[in-house]
């Protein structure tokens, strides 16, 4: 799971780091994410994991890591 | 020594958000995610407007309320409260004048914060759209 989450990173995070060399919890925010483009990383999660984001979870430390990104799928799919 | 005297205690502080786009941005998401993008960011109001003038109009137009939205998120501190980017809500009135509507979460973290009003001002020059919102409290006892 966190190799497809850092896939969808590199593909629609714009970051100005290299995901490779960030640690899962490492603050993609500090790493270039930007608010738009964490609406591309959400999207493309919900189109690859098969979940949709309720509108609790629309919160800036949801996407905040790569752990906190696989933390919040892995609460979507055991639902 | 500050540059103004404190406010009196019965005003409440002036609150601001401002956040920049860019513009490219948004055309590269609708080709990607589609409807399912659009409907996920703007109303029904927003996407109709935004889409009356064209492509390269309805990018700049979309971009300028995305970041109208991020605004509000930061004058109103809502990272943290869940709001669905559809709650905060860019209406353009027939003078012209844009003006910001809230619903459901938006709407009631603003009324718990003690916001009385909002004002909204759009620009875009170039490849960039950029929203700046002041939220006024109401006056609180002192």
């Amino acid at each position: 799971m966190t190799e497809k989450i850092r896939h969808i990173l590199k593909a629609h995070g714009r970051l100005s780091q290299d995901i490779d060399a960030l640690a899962d919890d490492a603050d993609l925010y500090q790493a270039g994410l930007t608010s738009h483009a964490s609406v591309n990383v959400m999207l493309a999660l919900e189109g690859d994991f098969d979940v949709e984001f309720p509108d609790r979870m629309l919160k800036r430390s949801v996407f905040e890591s790569v752990a906190a990104i696989r933390a919040a799928i892995e609460e979507l799919t055991s639902s | 020594m500050t540059p103004f005297p404190p406010a009196p205690p019965e005003v409440g502080r002036l609150r601001v958000g401002v956040d920049i786009v860019e513009i490219a941005r948004i055309g590269e998401s609708i080709d990607c995610f589609g409807e399912r993008y659009l409907d996920r960011l703007f109303t029904a109001g927003e996407i109709a407007y935004a889409s009356s003038g064209g492509a390269e109009l309805r990018a700049e137009r979309l971009a300028a309320r995305f970041a109208a939205k991020e605004a509000v998120m930061k004058a109103l501190d809502l990272a943290e409260r869940g709001v669905s980017w559809k709650d905060i809500e860019v209406r353009r009135e027939s003078s012209g004048q844009c003006e910001l509507a809230l619903h459901g979460r938006a709407r009631a973290a603003a009324r718990d914060a003690g916001i009385q009003d909002l004002a909204l001002s759009l620009s875009h020059d170039g490849n960039y759209a950029i929203a700046f919102v002041v939220a006024r409290p109401r006056n609180t006892p002192g």
